[in-house]
């Protein structure tokens, strides 16, 4: 079972042949689907570093219409909008995803396989529990599901696997998210500028850490 | 004389120097500057930090965000070119773990692997001098009478004082910054040298206040930045007295060279010169002499040696080309990097040295060492949720901890012989890819609006401590030619036994425990248990980059590959200037004091040269 043919079906078709699916096998066998290997080789030892590269510029990208929707939806779970600074849609956090599982490094191609393995289980999930798509979920739905999986360490057995996806879902879409101007605007960090002197931390941060 | 193609060398130099980085740059910056006609070879490509060097830029428009890839373990932007622990083509073989029996080509990319010895070569102009950390700590007096102290080891031919001088001259050249603190074995530059260190950060002063309870000094780091612009009226009539024309050529030079921005890392480079590279401060005002000539993508198979067993020159192999040439001088130096350099002689057979050059004694490959090395990180509430300010500074440590426990030592109350110093970071860095892996443990797993109220309150709150070691030179850590194995360019390469001993495992542990303390006291807690089996605490031989020996200097021909100036006993135009003369391991990273001994020992070849004995 994939996403592929799910996707080739009317969205109701779809979600009904998902239920059947899931009626079949009531825990998924984690090992059994995933993706092919990329084939592209890597940047290699001497790359232009002054360049710019984006997504797809090295490598052919992976993720279906049908998985980037999961996805970028499962992003904005992790890092929503809030009163300080835009959700992780807004940056197209998905993008650095699909680069980054597309890699043909071995750490990017284990990634590849458990975030592939993720979104499949993710929407399958969803339709087994609310009888909708991930992304059609309302908010306390996708909680529901999320919090099930977000701490590997507590995860029920039947969860393990999609706790271990959860996890590295979320290091991927905080690594996506924090590496923009907006990300270190959210996070404070006020770095990469050219400064005549270094001044070391101003009177408030000593005074906050007691060394003042 | 500039860059030159292989097809344009001149008949014959007067000295041939293998090798363009912190030893070969500075061998022939003072070779050009006494006027001696030179031609270096580096096996990488040119490269040129001014023109190439990714200043400023994110990893936003980097492939993974600029996150470590096998292709480049230190990140996307750092400097290195050609190489890595893998040098397409140009293997290098290990046995893998204590009972392998196998030899097989050494795999690993991650230093944090079970193989046993890793060699990190770039393959480029400047070598590691581009990507390198610029720690620059003196060995202190005990440092090079080992031997004469606890009875282990080996003392080396020449004494602290004899490279005092040669300190303060390479520290005034390349620019570095520290202070003097009077420290027992932990030298004072002479009045004027060093550069004023910048002011500490947030975590560094909380490090500085819980180690002053645990009776650890912490104190300025000394690094090769520029705090400061150099003083180009002052400098270049100390350094080079009789040469008004490389006064000219280093003022101009240090004219170009700009003090530091407090922003990008150092390991991509440094495109306005602020920091050491060989390729921005030692060459330009060597070729502005007009006594150097480069030629790039050059790599030298083998010394060639005469009927009287003199060196002649060298052969190589033009990599563009493919061709194999022979260049002729009337003096080879060898500053390849400690095992490269012991290639090249291993490899040098010939009647009148069946056994490889320069090794009647049999120590060619002998007695290498790395840097002990284990790190621990922790978390510290205290620097939870801080004020927001720039941290960045110079890329690196403002402070550190130099080894503190020489008494203790002496008294016979530590299980191991021999010291580290503390290296550590933290603080507000620019996230990374990877930054916040690895969260939950503090987080609870959270996800969404709290999940990012957490991320706000952590980060900058992590702190790392890395120890920095001296290793014991032994007699089952060595590299030695395989005769089966030859690279794409026909050298035979080398293979490497490793085994680091007791003295330095005992050392890791006890590492460990105290950064584990440290990260107590500031109040904090550690992200992952120390460990406290040094076997299993201590970093793979070779992944600290600070490999030395293989070609070891002394007093006695019949036990050392060199005399003190680093000249072959053997063959008497000859020698060898990079971390292969080492005969001891300090603690403190090796490239500073490659760069003074390489001075002293060009010194002593300039004055042979003049005296026709060479």
């Amino acid at each position: 079972m994939n996403l592929n043919i799910a996707k080739r079906l009317p969205r109701r078709e779809a979600i009904k042949w998902l239920l059947a699916a899931t009626a079949t096998v009531s825990m998924l066998d984690w090992r059994s689907f995933g993706a092919p290997a990329a084939s592209a080789k890597g940047y290699g030892l001497d790359q232009n570093l002054l360049e710019t590269y984006n997504a797809g510029d090295l490598w052919p990208l992976t993720l279906t219409e049908a998985e980037r929707r999961i996805a970028t939806a499962l992003c904005d779970v992790i890092i929503p909008a809030d009163g300080k600074s835009p959700a992780a849609s807004e940056l197209h956090v998905v993008d650095f995803i699909d680069e980054w599982i597309s890699a043909p490094y071995p750490e990017q191609q284990q990634h590849r396989e458990i975030v592939l393995n993720g979104l499949a289980w993710l929407e399958t999930e969803s339709v087994k529990r609310f009888k909708k798509f991930f992304p059609d979920l309302s908010e306390v739905q996708q909680r529901a599901i999320c919090d099930d999986i977000c701490f590997a360490p507590k995860a029920a057995p039947a969860f393990r696997n999609a706790a271990t996806f959860f996890t590295v879902f979320r290091n991927l879409t905080t690594g996506g998210f924090y590496t923009t101007p907006a990300g270190w605007k959210d996070i404070g960090y006020v770095g990469n500028v050219a400064l005549e002197h270094f001044d070391g931390p101003p009177p408030e941060v000593l005074k906050y850490v007691g060394l003042m | 004389m500039p860059f030159i193609a292989s097809t344009k060398t001149q008949p014959e130099y007067d000295v041939i120097v293998v090798g363009s980085g912190a030893a070969g740059g500075q061998t022939a910056y003072v070779l050009a500057a006494a006027g001696v006609k030179v031609l270096m070879l580096e096996a990488g490509r040119r490269y040129d930090p001014v023109e190439e060097t990714p200043m400023f830029n994110t990893g936003r428009y980097a492939p993974l965000r600029g996150a470590p890839t096998p292709d480049k373990p230190f990140g996307f932007f750092d400097a290195t070119v050609g190489g890595g622990w893998h040098v397409p083509g140009e293997p290098y073989m290990i046995k893998r773990g204590e009972a392998a029996q196998e030899w097989e080509e050494a795999k690993d990319t991650n230093p944090g692997s079970n193989q046993n010895f890793l060699w990190w070569r770039p393959r480029m102009l400047g070598g590691r001098t581009n990507h390198w950390g610029r720690f620059s700590f003196r060995m202190g007096e005990y440092d090079f009478k080992p031997r004469r102290r606890d009875g282990l080891g080996i003392d080396w031919p020449l004494d602290y004082q004899d490279l005092a001088p040669y300190y303060d001259k390479v520290e005034s050249l390349i620019g570095v910054f520290g202070s003097n603190e009077g420290l027992e074995n932990t030298p004072d530059s002479s009045p004027g040298v060093l550069l004023p260190p910048p002011k500490p950060r947030a975590y560094e002063l909380l490090a500085k206040k819980a180690c002053a309870k645990l009776g650890i000094p912490v104190i300025p780091s000394h690094v090769a930045i520029l705090s400061r612009r150099q003083d180009h009226l002052r400098l270049p009539k100390l350094l080079h007295p009789d040469s008004p024309a490389m006064q000219k050529a280093l003022a101009e030079n240090m004219q170009t060279r700009l003090a530091c921005m407090w922003a990008t890392s150092c390991l991509r480079g440094c495109a306005i010169k602020a920091n050491y590279q060989s390729t921005t401060v030692h060459l330009p005002p060597a070729l502005a002499t007009g006594n150097l000539d480069i030629i790039t993508d050059a790599m030298v198979r083998e010394v060639s040696v005469n009927s009287e067993g003199r060196a002649t020159g060298v052969y190589y192999v033009d990599k563009k080309t493919r061709a194999e040439l022979h260049v002729k001088a009337r003096v080879v130096v060898l500053a390849a990097s400690g095992c490269e350099s012991a290639r090249i002689l291993l490899n040098s057979k010939s009647v009148h040295f069946t056994n490889g050059l320069a090794n009647s004694c049999g120590k060619v490959g002998r007695y290498l060492m790395d840097t002990v090395g284990c790190s621990l990180g922790g978390q510290i509430p205290a620097l939870e949720n801080m004020p927001v300010h720039n941290e960045d500074g110079a890329m690196t440590m403002h402070m550190y901890m130099p080894w503190w426990k020489y008494k203790e030592q002496r008294a016979g109350k530590l299980d191991f012989p021999r010291g580290y110093h503390i290296e550590f970071g933290g603080g507000r860095t620019m996230p990374e890819a990877g930054s916040f892996g690895g969260m939950e443990a503090f987080t609870g797993g959270s996800y969404g609006k709290k999940f990012r109220e957490d991320l706000r309150r952590y980060y900058g709150s992590f702190i790392y401590f890395a120890g920095r070691g001296e290793m014991i030179p032994n007699e089952q850590s060595f590299c030695e030619i395989d005769s089966d194995k030859k690279d794409v360019w026909g050298i035979p390469v080398l293979r490497f036994h490793w085994k680091w001993s007791e003295h330095e495992e005992r050392q890791a542990a006890h590492m460990q425990k105290t950064f584990a303390e440290i990260i107590a006291s500031m109040g904090g807690r550690v992200t992952s248990p120390p460990q406290l089996d040094g076997k299993k605490a201590i970093n793979p031989g070779g992944s600290i980059i600070h490999e030395v020996g293989t070609t070891c200097m002394g007093d006695d021909p019949k036990n050392s590959v060199l005399n003190q100036f680093c000249q072959a006993w053997d063959v008497k135009n000859l020698f060898v200037t990079d971390g292969g003369p080492f005969v001891s391991n300090a603690d403190k990273n090796p490239t500073l004091t490659i760069m003074a001994n390489a001075w002293r020992a060009t010194d002593y070849l300039i004055e042979e040269l003049r005296k026709g004995n060479i």
